[in-house]
């Protein structure tokens, strides 16, 4: 046994010190060890898969409601949007069996607040329909094909940010207003939607041409051209789908936009209509009763309704935004 | 008689692919950039030929161009490319479309990035067997069904339904050969199939492009950085360096009698198994030339042991060996009297980047090294 009186008193080994000692024998070298790689190394999988976290919950919960209260409103137990009820005007919440009390004409502010909820989801939903559509084909099309055809695009599209937008807005609702374009005739709906659709589209043209432009780098693009696959083909079945999930996530912060910007048109009196509900046209008609202070809820409740929306709308996009980066980074 | 008819223009005799002089210039501000620089070489049905050099030798460019996958602007082709007997080195993508996926197809460095990560692989197969075959949808997905078990992929009925994301690294290089061979083509070009793949499976991935590649028939221009991929699975090797092919041989011809100092220092670059451990690994010192500004001469020259002063000034030709089929573009080549007698002679003037190496200078000292005997090389020669 020469071996056993070795090993406990034996000084180590500079080789294993160097390796399990968190520094180099002279304290200037960091040596890692084995032990320190096995430690380092990441868990692999699952984690980076992110939760939809508590506050997007809350966001689609208040979303479900507001926009199925919207759908249902004809068959909701509520007074039809133009209802007057005498007595009600600037009352507050709970006033005769009305559950947020009355606006400043006596309609029940809880019902006026669901119809113009169809209202301003109407607008804000169309608006940036169309605005996901012509900016999704025109950034698509920049995107791939470059060139002569994405200068005209960007230029465009620059033209269309440098106005101010709510003034863009202004002129074009009052431009198109009564006109009749590609065979619509265009109400107070139509001109609304149109106005703010033609503001959204530059955004949404931004953000697909620059995703189209990273994606149409990807092999998976070549690749699919080296099958025999057509431009057509490659910018609707190999990059659209993938251009998508990025235009999606700011279509939700879009529609919260329009929203606003639908109840601002509506305060200068270039919305829909100043008879029909809308959330800016109910805050609209509070104004007079905030600055005196007679019947303040009305603006509260009318802003609140358009505060919570757009912050829900916000976070679901944010969310979304969230979840489709974490499965790009796993590839 | 029916095969006759149904395919007048392609006769079977004659080599599947001729390539011939073939340059692809890129303009770029700093000036044209010679990627591929006249290259030439045919190839026949169901061989395979070997690409290899180091990164930026131009031999993806090559395959790109011959494909004509290469973007239209800013880039210059030159050169004569024949599939069948036709002409295609003009031709247009309208054109190029009859041919890529069913007549010739490739299979892609990265299988990270070469696979749509939203489309579910079934589609992703079925997308071109729909496209290119008349057939049901549900013929379709039976031939994707038998593509994947056919590239060996378990469990493919489940696979089809994934993701990409789902698969892994050799999973989904398998999947992309079974989209390249989905139909059928004639000719298939494997861009680096290996190098983005863990070494375990790099070899897996090889024996199935080999397998496929006889089953079916296909010619395959195999493109790669490591002669030992190629140097069981090629019938013929092509070298290239700085956009020319600089050696060119069969296979076995090549490992048994190589010519030019180039392909030798590939050779010795890769690590022995039976290497002492702690053997220094053999590097090829110095950089891969500018393609703007080529050195004059051969353009392996400033890296070149056996380098003389006629290397510098006067750029060899392609030269015929004593075998058929092989050729090389060197003056003093590798395993002849001349070879020996140049670097010898390098040798005895301490001009021999291994010096530079044994002395453990920083690679850009070397080249400096290298230059400063360039310079006063002609008084001691």
């Amino acid at each position: 046994m020469p071996e056993q009186p070795r090993s406990p008193i034996a000084p180590l080994d500079e080789s294993v010190e160097t390796g399990t000692a968190p520094h180099g024998p002279t304290g200037l070298e960091p040596t890692p060890g084995v032990g320190h790689i096995v430690a380092v190394e990441a868990e692999p999988g699952r984690r980076r898969k992110k939760k939809f976290g508590v506050g997007a919950w809350i966001a689609t919960a208040w979303l479900v409601l507001v926009v199925g209260a919207a759908v249902l409103a004809p068959i909701l137990p509520i007074p039809a949007a133009n209802d007057r009820f005498s007595g009600l005007a600037r009352q507050g919440p709970g006033t005769n069996g009305h559950l947020l009390g009355g606006d400043s004409i006596g309609h029940d502010l809880l019902a006026r607040l669901i119809w113009g909820a169809r209202n301003s989801l109407t607008v804000g939903v169309s608006a940036v329909a169309i605005g996901f559509l012509i900016g999704g084909l025109l950034g698509l099309f920049a995107g791939f094909y470059r060139g002569r055809l994405e200068a005209v695009i960007v230029a465009i599209l620059d033209i269309l940010l440098s106005f101010p937008a709510l003034v863009l807005a202004l002129s074009l609702s009052i431009f198109l207003r009564g006109r009749t374009i590609l065979g619509v005739q265009m109400t107070g709906l139509a001109t609304v939607v149109l106005a703010l659709g033609i503001i959204a589209i530059p955004a949404l043209a931004r953000i697909a041409r620059a995703a189209t432009l990273t994606w149409a780098q990807r092999d998976f693009v070549l690749a699919a051209r080296a099958q025999g696959a057509k431009n057509r083909r490659l910018i609707f079945r190999e990059i659209l789908p993938n251009v998508v999930p990025a235009m999606v996530s700011l279509a939700f912060l879009a529609v919260a936009v329009v929203i606003v910007a639908e109840a601002a048109l509506s305060i200068i009196g270039a919305g829909i209509g100043a008879d029909k509900a809308t959330w800016g046209n109910i805050i609209n008609d509070g104004r007079g009763d905030l600055t005196t202070g007679e019947a303040p809820h009305i603006v509260f409740c009318a802003s609140a309704a358009i505060f919570f929306t757009v912050m829900a709308l916000n976070f679901l996009g944010d969310a979304l935004r969230q979840r489709f980066d974490v499965r790009e980074s796993a590839l | 008689m029916n095969t006759d008819e149904r395919f007048p223009s392609a006769p079977l005799d004659g080599p599947l692919l001729d390539v011939d002089g073939i340059r692809t210039l890129f303009r770029t501000d700093r000036g044209l950039v010679r990627a591929v620089d006249g290259v030439s070489f045919s190839l026949e049905r169901g061989r395979t030929l070997g690409i290899v050099g180091e990164s930026g030798s131009g031999k993806t460019v090559l395959s790109r161009s011959i494909m004509g996958l290469l973007p239209k602007k800013n880039v210059v082709r030159e050169g004569s490319i024949k599939f069948e007997g036709k002409e295609i080195g003009r031709a247009s993508a309208e054109d190029m479309r009859g041919l890529w996926g069913t007549q010739m197809a490739m299979v892609f460095q990265d299988p990270m990035t070469s696979l749509n990560p939203v489309i579910k692989v079934g589609r992703q197969i079925t997308e071109s067997l729909l496209y290119h075959l008349d057939i049901s949808r549900s013929y379709a997905n039976e031939l994707a069904l038998a593509l994947l078990a056919s590239v060996g992929i378990p469990e493919p009925e489940r696979r089809l339904a994934e993701y990409p994301h789902q698969l892994s690294g050799g999973m989904r290089q398998r999947v992309m050969i079974a989209i390249a061979i989905a139909c059928g083509p004639k000719l298939l070009f494997a861009d680096e199939p290996t190098t983005a793949l863990d070494v375990t499976v790099q070899a897996q991935i090889l024996d199935l492009l080999q397998s496929q590649q006889r089953e079916r028939f296909m010619a395959m221009i195999l493109v790669t950085h490591d002669l030992g991929v190629v140097a069981g699975r090629a019938d013929e090797i092509a070298v290239m360096y700085a956009g020319r092919i600089v050696e060119k041989a069969p296979t076995n011809v090549l490992f048994r009698e190589m010519r030019h100092p180039y392909s030798e220092a590939l050779v010795r670059s890769i690590p022995k198994i039976n290497n002492p451990s702690h053997t220094r690994l053999e590097v090829i010192f110095g950089r891969p030339p500018d393609l703007v500004h080529p050195p004059a001469g051969c353009k392996f020259s400033p890296r070149c042991p056996y380098v003389q002063e006629k290397c510098r000034t006067e750029e060899p030709p392609l030269i015929d060996a004593d075998t058929p089929g092989h050729a090389y573009r060197c003056w003093f080549p590798v395993g002849t009297p001349e070879g020996r007698a140049a670097l010898e002679r390098n040798r005895a003037e301490g001009r021999l980047p291994v010096a530079a190496a044994e002395e453990a200078v920083p690679e850009a000292d070397a080249t400096a090294t290298l230059m400063g005997g360039t310079a006063s090389a002609p008084g001691s020669v």
